[in-house]
């Protein structure tokens, strides 16, 4: 959780479990029309092979305070629906975050019982500060990061309505 | 979040070894079991059980790299249960105080 790190690893891991397949939890990370109903509520747009271009749209609300065009960049580096998902991740609203390096975050999918789906996001942040500031959440200015995409993700897909409503 | 879920979370945290252990991964995340278990008073085992009952709960994951093990802090069912037992609770305060605040400042 710390920006810097002395014995451990600049490495943060998120894991939620949520009631739904992985088909479902695979379209809510990817797929416009659900990313729009969680979390920040930004859409991104994702090519899904490797070399593929993701990119994060800002939000009208981000737009009146000032977010460029093009909020988030990377990569594609593995994409197996519904299971794993690789890629870079570069948050470019931010000046410090922008001159910060893309980032590898890694989503895995696993299918539990009971209808249990174990989501799992890992982001390797060595060398990104800033960013790791950002999406742990400590930064008082951005939001609660991927612990609160997370949970209102899980809550949205198992009760139909996010946190905010 | 299920019944049980909110069970296993609420158990893990009332503990001061697991609280201590949550603490330190806060500060310093990723470590390994042999540097979890030299800043506490305890055998081997016995961070271990700790550390399993944390991970049962949701609230470390574990992670290999080679041949080491890494310990992360997982803040999403805690974050969770923020959003189920404090904010319901606090909201009434907090906006309480936040009308004292603006009162106060309108004074001067």
């Amino acid at each position: 959780m710390s920006a810097t790190t002395q014995t451990g690893t600049a490495t943060q891991v998120y894991r939620v479990y949520v009631k739904a397949t992985p088909q479902a939890i695979w379209d809510a990370i990817t797929q416009p029309e659900w990313q729009v109903k969680y979390g920040y509520r930004a859409a991104t747009a994702y090519d899904l092979r490797p070399g593929g271009d993701f990119r994060g749209l800002p939000t009208d609300a981000m737009k009146e305070f000032g977010a460029p065009d093009v909020i988030l960049d990377g990569e594609v580096i593995e994409a197996d629906p519904p299971r794993r998902l690789v890629q870079t991740w570069h948050a470019l609203w931010d000046p410090e975050m922008a001159a910060e390096s893309a980032k590898r975050l890694t989503w895995e999918i696993e299918e539990g019982q009971g209808g249990v789906t174990t989501l799992t996001v890992t982001h390797e942040l060595d060398g990104a500060p800033k960013t790791a500031l950002t999406v742990a959440g400590d930064d008082p200015n951005a939001g609660g990061g991927w612990a609160w995409i997370l949970s209102d993700l899980k809550t949205l897909l198992e009760t139909g309505t996010s946190m905010q409503g | 979040m299920t019944t049980g879920d909110d069970d296993r979370v609420f158990k893990a945290l009332a503990d001061p070894t697991r609280r201590f252990l949550l603490d330190r991964l806060f500060v310093d995340d990723g470590r390994t079991l042999t540097q979890l278990e030299s800043e506490l008073d305890m055998t081997r085992f016995g961070v271990m059980k700790h550390l399993r009952l944390l991970e049962d709960a949701g609230l470390v994951v574990a992670r290999k790299s080679g041949r080491e093990k890494h310990h992360y802090l997982n803040p999403v069912p805690i974050r969770l249960l923020h959003d189920r037992w404090i904010a319901k609770y606090t909201e009434r305060n907090v906006s309480a105080l936040g009308d004292l605040k603006n009162e106060l400042e309108n004074m001067v």
